[in-house]
């Protein structure tokens, strides 16, 4: 580790060195941004995805249907599906997205019946502003996730269109749900009549079972309650639903991992460039250095201090960027309803900027040795 | 007491199907306390013996033996340490590091010591002082002139009180009032700190400010005269007339 008195010698040559540092340190930033912001879509798949064992929500699904516009269930389902042992609650909802396409600005209204929204509104989720009396009183009241509110800029008392439906904001919820977080949650009814003209069809029914291990049992008894119906469901865990409705963005979004290992090759390869060049470009006052008595060892520390401070500092600048731009967008991919998460925090900055270490050691590891064994004689004879 | 022995001191190196030997058998003694000027033509060995006795190239074979201390046995790291106590070196070119102010590049050797950071600067002041330049404390090299860089490099040379002072044509580069300033000061360094000096020279005005000039030719000593204190004082006085 290197002494603390000659920090200031390497913190000099970082800041006197203006034009060299802000272009490696620049260059880092860019592709620490990028990495960040892969990570944080990667971290997205994970939270709307991610099997978990305590996960107990089932998604009844019209079978052989992958878009909210396809899948229609009658309602009347509801009781039988409550019936089945093991069932705790069976939410119809009707689900209308305002635009199929897969995109970052999707409004997704939810339609579920008044009664029955409160309870589980209650389990998952607290107001940040509002109240579910407010949502009770009117008919073309909604409910919005923190994600869409903050997405939209909308506060409670204001009215929106979308999908050709207008809505009046009774309140915003914070979700545990990422699938709550995204969307607007309006009255079964009221949704039914905008879009259908009438009532009865519905788009899926969330069911929730008592036990976590019931889970695959249960969603296997409903199938097989409407395998003769009219109309046939499809039955799978919430997370599992997810992942095979949105999966060919989540192919894509896996693809992307693989630009955030090109961006850290890329950030390596950038940082020893510039360390390579700047000990080549200062041959000279290393041997100067080692005349006065600096040993090898002490010239490839300051010369892997220097690397290391570069990386931390564009990886503080692209990492903080990255992170700080994507939570005040909060910004998700939706398709056919469905909401991925681009989920940054802040403990990804602490990844970013480990990573920026490492980066920087790696990279001034090669440049320092080779600084390290030139011999000063050497060194004035090559400059 | 010989401060410096050089026994049979013998550097060669490749180059090629050749064998260059800038410095070929040398046996020589310096005494404490003494301003040596070393001479000859390009390729001599001046330059080999002073860099040999400075720690900053090793002999092929020989002693050098500086303070009790067979220098050419010490690996490379302990005779980096060594250098740091034991060496001040000037060079032709100053050398000064182009983004440190005078003060900083000053306080360079003594950052290898374990003194505080109060006590690196009141010697960094006194170095300052004694080369009188305590106004340019915090002038970047590239707002100096040649002869005020010198003198920042000279200062930087006997900041850490080192054992000797050795300098490779330290007024090659200047003109002829800025290097009398130096040779002067050089010339004060060791008289009033003691300090033994070796400096390499081509310039024959130069070399009478030393107590004894050597004349290397091929890597062998083939001459030495020693010049009194009333010889020097009268050869300087007319070297600066001549220049004035």
């Amino acid at each position: 580790m290197l002494k603390t008195k000659y920090w200031p010698f390497v913190l000099k040559q970082i800041i006197r060195h203006r034009m060299r540092s802000l272009l490696t340190v620049g260059g880092v930033a860019t592709a620490m941004f990028l990495f960040v912001t892969i990570q944080s879509m990667q971290n997205g798949v994970s939270v709307a995805t991610e099997e978990k064992s305590g996960d107990t929500t089932l998604v009844v699904y019209r079978q052989d249907r992958f878009c909210p516009f396809t899948s229609r269930l009658p309602e009347y389902y509801m009781p039988k599906i409550k019936a089945i042992k093991g069932v705790q609650s069976v939410i119809p909802m009707r689900i209308v997205v305002n635009n199929c396409r897969a995109s970052l600005d999707v409004v997704t209204f939810r339609g579920v019946p008044r009664d029955l929204f409160e309870g589980t509104i209650k389990k998952n989720a607290k107001f940040i502003d509002g109240n579910i009396s407010d949502w009770k009183r009117r008919s073309d009241a909604s409910i919005l996730g923190k994600t869409l509110a903050n997405r939209r800029g909308l506060r409670v008392g204001d009215q929106f269109d979308a999908a050709g439906i207008t809505s009046y904001v009774a309140g915003i919820i914070d979700s545990k749900e990422p699938q709550d977080q995204n969307v607007a949650y309006v009255h079964l009814d009221f949704l039914q009549q905008q879009t259908d003209k009438k009532l009865g069809t519905v788009t899926q029914f969330n069911v929730k079972v008592d036990n976590a291990q019931d889970l695959k049992q249960i969603a296997s008894e409903i199938d097989l309650l409407f395998e003769t119906a009219e109309f046939p469901t499809s039955t799978r865990s919430e997370k599992a639903f997810v992942a095979q409705i949105a999966g060919d963005m989540i192919e894509l979004i896996g693809f992307t991992k693989y630009l955030g290992w090109g961006c850290l090759i890329a950030v390596l390869v950038l940082v020893g460039n510039a360390i390579v060049l700047s000990v080549q470009d200062r041959i000279k006052e290393h041997a100067i250095l080692q005349t006065l008595g600096f040993t090898g060892y002490l010239i490839g520390q300051l010369v892997v201090a220097e690397a290391v401070v570069l990386g931390i500092l564009g990886g503080i600048f692209g990492a903080g960027a990255a992170i700080a731009i994507l939570v005040w967008s909060q910004l998700s991919f939706t398709v056919d309803g469905l909401s991925i998460p681009i989920e940054a925090n802040w403990q990804l900055l602490t990844i970013g900027l480990a990573v920026s270490f490492l980066l920087g050691l790696l990279a001034g590891i090669v440049p320092a040795i080779r600084a390290s064994r030139r011999p000063i004689a050497g060194c004035f004879r090559a400059v | 007491m010989a401060l410096i022995k050089c026994e049979n001191l013998t550097m060669e190196y490749r180059k090629g199907d050749n064998v260059i030997r800038p410095l070929d058998d040398l046996t020589l003694d310096v005494d404490e306390g003494k301003f040596l000027a070393l001479m000859g033509p390009s390729g001599s060995g001046k330059t080999t013996l002073l860099n040999l006795i400075a720690g900053i190239d090793c002999p092929t074979s020989g002693n050098l033996i500086i303070d009790n201390q067979n220098i050419a046995q010490l690996s490379r790291s302990k005779l980096a340490q060594w250098r740091s106590k034991h060496i001040g070196y000037v060079f032709q070119l100053y050398n000064l590091v182009p983004v440190l102010t005078a003060y900083e590049n000053i306080e360079l050797p003594l950052l290898l010591h374990n003194i505080t950071r109060k006590e690196r600067h009141e010697r960094v002041s006194t170095a300052l002082n004694l080369v009188g330049l305590s106004d340019r404390h915090d002038h970047f090299p590239r707002q100096l002139s040649g002869g005020q860089e010198q003198r920042v490099a000279i200062a930087r040379a006997i900041v850490a009180d080192p054992t000797i002072i050795v300098a490779d044509e330290p007024t090659g580069d200047l003109d002829k009032s800025s290097a009398y300033a130096i040779m002067d000061l050089l010339k004060k360094l060791n008289q009033e700190l003691g300090k033994t000096l070796i400096m390499v020279t081509h310039d024959a005005a130069t070399a009478k400010y030393a107590d004894l000039t050597l004349h290397l030719d091929k890597g062998k000593l083939v001459d030495e005269h020693e010049i009194n204190e009333q010889t020097h004082n009268a050869l300087t006085q007319a070297g600066r007339e001549a220049s004035c």
